[in-house]
């Protein structure tokens, strides 16, 4: 058999068993980031959007926040889901299955990041069902909506890898999300416009990577964004390829799992 | 011409990064077909060894074959040939044994159809198939310790790696463990195996190395290395034993029981003028064997001596 037909077998089993475990506890993967949202549609879009009226291109404020939630819970699922599964199989020591194997990094990468999607993926068009409740949305752009969605995936698919991979203890895995993901990702234009902010507050925000990925998103789906949608996708671009090198690189030492 | 060995282990080093040297640059062969005794005191190296084998941990030195292939130089070709049955649990406990072993055959790029075949086969080699639909954690120690033996053989390795396999398992699963072991050695796997339990390497393996402070400090057959005890140990199965043992001279006798008699006398002792006081004694002996533990002897004589001899020159 041929290297690359065996890298297929071993990529599918790592994928099927990140999804076998995604599905075996639905509970904890699927339902909360559905119900966390559907708070969301109801508070921030029912209750306050509609004192606030319509914004940005004549949008109302439900319709505005639907993508930003959206690509939130699509960044956090896919972060969460490999940190933990991850991190997981490290303090079980079921990792080492993979490391004595012969099987090369990019395939442990890859599986693990494809396995973190598609529970990002899931949950995303989980809560998309549920805004369709709330508000209607007519996608402008769907292949720049897919793409951002994947991109945006992925870069945190390849964060929560590389933080399982430093990760000593549970705690470890907790802090980026508290500490990183959450402000950013309040901070990323997810409620409001960033136009709406004074300088400095607007170039500051401008540093933010998930300012993009939410209006690379929004460009998707209303047509409207903050950022030019080219630059999002360069930006999304230069994530992906920096984080891999860096994941691979770990890898390869085999920080926190070879010694 | 001689057939590729089985593993060549030349000049390995390793130092952790707390200064630790736990491999002090060790060189070994093991022979294709060989059921290969690895033995040394806890934290002598031996899991080091293993660890770089497996490409668990990265050597700071030197160079480790598996059938001619370098584990250093074409990592992923030389772990096809591997099966590692590590001393630590290291499955993941959520999952049912059979999906394990699919998924460690799928790590192998083995396809999903010949995974599934195999998994069944061992499974229930090691009589673990009526578990197979079970949470792994459910299972008992002794088998989850099979458990890890039949997926190490998910890919039929060509060399078998046992890192105390049986360690905190009782005698029946123990001997059953070690008739799965010898059938498959038997079948041509070599097979390496590490224990503390010292009367298992004495009855199953054919070659040794003991390793204590990071060097080989013995390499041989078994039979050389059996052959160079002086001192012998019988057990004597007897119809009763009276108070007080009778002195033979040149033989140490030590009550086990009441029908029971261990005699330690020089190799070279003749068994004549025992039988012949202990029968002038009333004493039957009604059978007699050998008493398998003069691996151990040995082990406790080379490890201390070897730490005697470091002592005396430092």
């Amino acid at each position: 058999m041929s290297n690359t037909a065996a890298n297929l077998i071993a990529l599918n089993t790592i994928v099927r068993r990140e999804i076998v475990r995604i599905m075996r506890i639905w509970t904890q993967t699927l339902i909360p980031p559905a119900i966390t949202m559907t708070l969301y549609f109801v508070i921030f879009g029912k209750l306050i959007g509609s004192r606030i009226g319509t914004i940005q291109g004549g949008f109302s404020y439900m319709q505005y926040i639907v993508p930003g939630l959206v690509m939130m819970s699509i960044i956090t699922n896919s972060y969460g889901n490999i940190s933990s599964s991850f991190f997981g199989a490290k303090f079980s020591r079921a990792v080492e299955e993979m490391l004595v194997s012969p099987m090369p990094n990019w395939v442990i990468l890859l599986g693990y990041v494809t396995g973190a999607v598609a529970r990002g993926l899931v949950v995303g068009v989980l809560v998309l069902l549920i805004a369709l409740f709330f508000t209607d949305l007519h996608v402008a752009h769907p292949l720049i909506t897919f793409a951002s969605v994947l991109l945006g995936a992925t870069i945190f698919s390849l964060a929560g890898f590389v933080n399982a991979v430093y990760a000593k203890k549970f705690d470890d895995i907790a802090l980026v999300p508290t500490f990183v993901l959450t402000p950013l990702t309040y901070l990323g234009g997810v409620f409001y416009s960033v136009n709406m902010l004074g300088e400095p507050w607007q170039a500051i925000s401008r540093a933010n990577p998930i300012l993009y990925m939410v209006n690379a998103f929004r460009f998707g789906v209303l047509g409207i964004s903050d950022v030019h949608v080219g630059v999002a996708f360069v930006v999304m671009l230069g994530f992906v390829v920096g984080l891999s090198i860096v994941a691979l690189q770990l890898l390869k030492r085999g920080v926190g799992l070879r010694s | 011409m001689s057939p590729t060995p089985a593993l060549v282990v030349d000049n390995l080093r390793k130092t952790y990064s707390n200064g630790v040297e736990a491999l002090k640059g060790i060189s070994l062969t093991v022979q294709p077909g060989d059921f290969f005794a690895l033995l040394g005191p806890n934290g002598a190296g031996k899991s080091t060894l293993i660890g770089i084998l497996s490409s668990l941990v990265n050597s700071s030195g030197g160079d480790a074959q598996v059938f001619g292939v370098s584990v250093n130089k074409d990592r992923s070709e030389a772990m096809r040939l591997i099966g590692l049955v590590p001393q630590e649990i290291n499955f993941n406990q959520f999952e049912k044994p059979f999906d394990i072993c699919v998924n460690e055959a799928g790590f192998y790029g083995i396809p999903r159809k010949i995974a599934a075949e195999r998994a069944e086969k061992y499974l229930k080699e090691l009589r673990l198939w009526d578990k197979a639909q079970m949470q792994a954690r459910t299972l008992s120690g002794g088998m989850k310790r099979r458990l890890m033996i039949a997926r190490a053989m998910m890919n039929e390795p060509k060399l078998l790696i046992l890192d105390e396999p049986t360690a905190g398992v009782d005698i029946e699963i123990r001997r059953s463990m070690w008739q799965f072991v010898s059938a498959i050695n038997a079948a041509g796997t070599t097979v390496i195996l590490t224990t503390h339990y010292l009367e298992e390497a004495e009855s199953l393996c054919r070659n040794i190395a003991i390793i204590d402070h990071g060097t080989i400090i013995e390499n041989t057959s078994m039979k050389r290395l059996l052959a160079t005890l002086d001192v012998e140990t019988f057990v004597l199965d007897v119809d009763t034993l009276p108070d007080e043992l009778p002195n033979v001279h040149g033989v140490t006798l030590r009550r086990r029981d009441e029908h029971m008699l261990e005699a330690e006398m020089a190799r070279s002792h003749d068994l004549n003028s025992l039988f012949a006081t202990l029968s002038a004694h009333g004493i039957t002996v009604t059978s007699m064997r050998n008493k398998t533990n003069r691996l151990e002897e040995l082990f406790v004589r080379l490890v201390e001596g070897g730490r005697n001899g470091k002592e005396q020159a430092a």
